[in-house]
């Protein structure tokens, strides 16, 4: 059993013998290994955890972090098994994992995913990091047992040490050399039960919490290298605009400036480049050098196909478009012939704007490309795609380029984009330096990939009792899957549609059709995509028709979802949609506010339940509104997302998931005009503030199934919930965000 | 003529553009990195650090504008041992305040400054700060607050 190590072992105990979990990308002697086996050296087992000498366990976060709580909770899932002391236990974000494979595409991750979206981070590490753990412990196990001479059901492990039957003990520093000798078992192992869990399923803090409010973690926009330049861009503010001429010359005077560099109007069809503006590139010795000279330079842009349009003529295209026949994504039954004898009908159009994702820490990106290497310093969503990225514009071989990955100032899908690195790239390659890239917050306002702009018509019909016999959903909007993006062969609807949503599979005539709407514009995913506008259209429309049926909202709803039962669902992160769990987080968010009590003048109570990426929300307010403007009065929220990993976490995601919500619901909106975006800054694109966020009243139903990720679950009810409660306090049924503006129209 | 001030206690001058935003000072000549950039306009409070003991916006703060002042960081204020942000720091930890962490040393500075000036913060005091926060962090916020503010009282006892 002496040097039965698998390759990736060598890789990655002599990683740890140069000091860190930071894969270096040489492979190893085997001399160096043997090296590393003596007692007094840390110990890597397996791909996540290392063991000091001193027996405390450091364990790798693989997940790219951004806020929604993977560095903590992930780590959790491998200390669980591995029978860690979670108090002691340190933890240490891994890089970008990918080494040589001999099967296509010649490269496997080394970490499997660690790219944050569609909430995976969660269910994907569920039995994954726990069986890594439960690898590991194995491993030390059964190298006690053989110190001791005594079989291995023998030894008990806890906090970190191993316990012999006849009083014998050790921290897993005195065995972790020997048992990085040992292969670990094939497959998988058995798990322990949760009543046996120390770590999982209860309350843990952040594990960097210290850090980061004392300015001790080093954010990718806080990176300083040696020998780094700062760059910053002027774009195009036209889409798919250039440059007409360009006068640096003033630009050129200012102290600090080394290099004024043009980008080019990349091509529509490139691989990668039609994600950018067209710019001018100023790299400078430090930020305010590079600002100001970016403010000298006299730029004439050449407006793109877009100049002229805006997104109030892109509002009367989809309106038109929602009167014709689209693609059927989904056709159940004859919505048709059942809308025209209908008793009762209702036809209305409910409208979302753009939206920016707004990181608190704007775009940025640290390259440094070296002969056959580079490296990569960024805050990301998408490591590998940032690896990929690179490898396209400079010929880097992947294995070359190493993609650190800082803690994130926010993500909520802005930063599954690779614009700011692929950037960075290209400037590093002209100025012949590291680079670090930096986005001013109107630049990353202006340059977003926005959630999708979406007109959605909704039909419905109801028989004599109020009972919905047909549901039609048309969706006109503009594609996330356009312009040569890596998803181009996805179909158009991808990411605007759900077509399995509630009440497909609950009512006998289900339509749900697609137009797509032309507008030169990126879009991207935005926190909760899909759900966040699908739910809007579809909560706030069952509402108008449980009125039509004049039947209480929540009765309505119920009788809607009928007995509990699981139905088939695709696409958004669910395998099927479970009406009884649905109904269980609108009964406990409707019991909660006290749905039923008769409300002040002026007040009105708001309800809306989703499935999101498999987890049930369900959100409830109470409002006030007079004189036009809306005081939230309480926010309940009922979630159901299986077994809670990190409660503490969990509470985290939908309390900020929530007024997430709130913040896009009421005020949010990117708007078009001439060619050109109108908002910038936080002066024009609001945030909520600290006055107007309300405390969130949070409801986790208790269960011991397979856990949702929580990251996205908070944001799609909200809207429709407040859409509603406005209804209910003033009669005024508003169909468009952000409901703020129209509410004052 | 050199712009002469106090930084985290020690004495600097500094000869470069007086209209550079102490921001870009502190992040870029200085090397003190927990004071974050949010927008550049002074609206989101990221860059929130104390001039003469109070909170100020570092981004919109010309270097001229601190000539004979006091300015204190996260990390020297960490590195002083000042009670307020010792107890706010200490408070942000407990209640686990931090999502992404991009906005909270700016919120952990005007915090400080907010229970160096009232015991006792009132539900309209918390209120009135108007650093952003993205994540939506603000319900924790408040209770830190409150926390550290209790603590405070209770260690002056």
């Amino acid at each position: 059993m002496a040097t039965s190590l698998t390759r990736r072992e060598f890789i990655l105990v002599s990683a740890t013998a140069a000091g860190g979990l930071v894969a270096s990308a040489h492979f190893p002697t085997r001399a160096r290994a043997a090296q590393q086996a003596a007692p007094a050296a840390p110990a890597s087992l397996g791909a996540f955890v290392r063991i000091e000498p001193d027996g405390s366990v450091v364990i790798g976060a693989r997940g790219a972090e951004i806020g929604q709580g993977v560095i903590t909770s992930l780590p959790m899932l491998i200390a669980e098994e591995l029978d860690a002391d979670w108090a002691s236990v340190r933890i240490e974000q891994l890089p970008l994992g990918i080494e040589a494979s001999s099967e296509p595409p010649g490269l496997r991750p080394k970490f499997g995913a660690q790219g944050a979206g569609g909430s995976t981070n969660i269910p994907e590490g569920w039995n994954e990091l726990r069986q890594a753990g439960a690898h590991v412990r194995w491993r030390l196990v059964h190298a006690a047992a053989q110190r001791w001479s005594v079989a291995p059901e023998d030894v008990r492990s806890e906090a970190g040490s191993l316990f012999g039957p006849s009083g014998q003990r050790a921290h897993y520093g005195e065995l972790a050399a020997a048992a990085a000798k040992l292969a670990p078992p094939a497959g998988d192992l058995p798990l322990k039960p949760a009543s046996a869990w120390r770590i999982l399923g209860k309350p843990q803090r952040t594990v960097d919490v210290a850090a980061i409010v004392t300015g001790g973690v080093r954010y990718g926009l806080d990176v300083r290298e040696p020998g780094m330049l700062t760059a910053v861009v002027a774009r195009c503010p036209y889409f798919g605009g250039d440059i007409a001429s360009v006068d640096d010359a003033k630009a050129r005077e200012i102290p600090g400036v080394r290099q004024i560099l043009r980008l080019p109007a990349p091509p529509a069809d490139g691989p990668v480049l039609h994600q950018l503006a067209a710019g001018v590139a100023v790299v400078a010795d430090d930020t305010w050098a590079a600002l100001k000279a970016r403010d000298a330079l006299a730029i004439v842009w050449k407006p793109g196909p877009g100049a002229r349009d805006s997104t109030a003529a892109l509002e009367q295209r989809c309106l038109a478009a929602v009167k014709k026949p689209g693609t059927h994504v989904r056709n159940d039954g004859d919505v048709e012939a059942a809308q025209a004898g209908a008793h009762h009908a209702l036809d209305a159009t409910y409208i979302v704007p753009f939206l920016a994702h707004a990181t608190m820490e704007p775009q940025n990106a640290y390259v440094k490309l070296e002969g056959d290497r580079a490296l990569v310093i960024a805050p990301t969503q998408a490591p590998g795609q940032a690896n990929k990225v690179v490898h396209e514009l400079t010929g880097i071989p992947r294995l070359n380029i190493e993609v650190q990955l800082p803690r994130a100032g926010g993500g909520f899908g802005r930063r599954g984009e690779t614009d700011a690195i692929a950037e960075a790239t290209l400037i590093a390659k002209q100025a012949n330096a590291p680079i670090k890239l930096f986005w001013t917050r109107d630049d990353d306002t202006r340059n977003d990939f926005y959630r999708p702009f979406g007109a959605h018509r909704m039909r419905a019909t109801l028989d004599a009792e109020g009972k919905l016999t047909s549901w039609w959903h048309t969706t006109v909007g503009t594609p996330i899957a356009w312009r040569g993006r890596d998803m181009e062969k996805a179909p158009p609807w991808t990411g605007l549609v759900d077509e399995d949503g509630v009440p497909a599979g609950l009512v006998p005539n289900y339509r749900s059709e697609f137009s797509s709407a032309e507008f030169q514009l990126m879009r991207g995913w935005w926190r909760g995509p899909v759900h966040s506008f699908a739910a809007f259209a579809s909560q706030c429309f069952m509402d108008e028709l449980a009125h039509l049926a004049k039947r209480d909202p929540v009765e309505f709803r119920l009788a809607v979802l009928g007995e509990p039962r699981e139905l088939p669902y695709d696409g958004h992160g669910a395998s099927v949609l479970d009406t009884g769990r649905l109904a269980n987080v609108l009964r406990i968010a409707a019991e909660k506010i006290g749905w039923g009590r008769s409300a002040l003048p002026g007040r009105g109570l708001g309800i809306a339940a989703h499935l999101v990426f498999g987890g049930y929300a369900a959100h409830a307010f109470e409002v006030e509104v007079s004189g036009g403007e809306l005081q939230i009065q309480r926010c309940v929220c009922a979630v159901d997302i299986g077994q809670p990993v990190n409660p503490l976490g969990v509470e985290a995601q939908i309390m900020g998931g929530t007024l997430d919500g709130i913040s896009a619901a009421l005020h949010q909106e990117i708007t078009v005009k001439d060619g050109r975006i109108e908002q910038g800054n936080f002066d024009s694109y609001r945030l909520l503030s600290m006055r107007e966020a309300p405390d969130v009243e949070l409801h986790v139903v208790p269960s011991t199934l397979p856990p949702a990720g929580a990251g996205e679950m908070g944001t799609p009810t909200v809207a429709p919930a407040l859409a509603n409660a406005i209804f209910a306090a003033t009669g005024k049924r508003i169909r468009r965000m952000p409901l703020a503006k129209a509410l004052r129209g | 003529m050199p712009i002469r001030f106090t930084l985290n206690e020690s004495a600097v001058e500094f000869a470069g553009d007086p209209v550079m935003p102490l921001l870009w000072y502190l992040r870029d000549h200085a090397g003190l990195t927990g004071t974050k950039y949010g927008c550049g306009i002074g609206a989101c409070g990221a860059c929130t650090v104390h001039v003469d003991g109070r909170a100020q916006r570092a981004c919109v703060l010309p270097m001229a504008g601190i000539e004979g002042g006091r300015v204190a960081t996260i990390e020297g204020l960490i590195a002083s041992g000042d009670e307020a942000a010792r107890a706010v720091r200490a408070a942000w930890s407990e209640v686990d305040v931090p999502q992404c962490g991009w906005c909270q040393v700016g919120q952990v500075m005007a915090a400080a400054d907010l229970i160096a000036r009232k015991d006792e913060p009132s539900d309209e005091d918390i209120a009135s700060i108007t650093n952003l926060c993205r994540c939506g962090t603000y319900p924790r916020i408040r209770e830190a607050i409150r926390r550290a503010a209790k603590s405070r009282r209770e260690g002056a006892r």
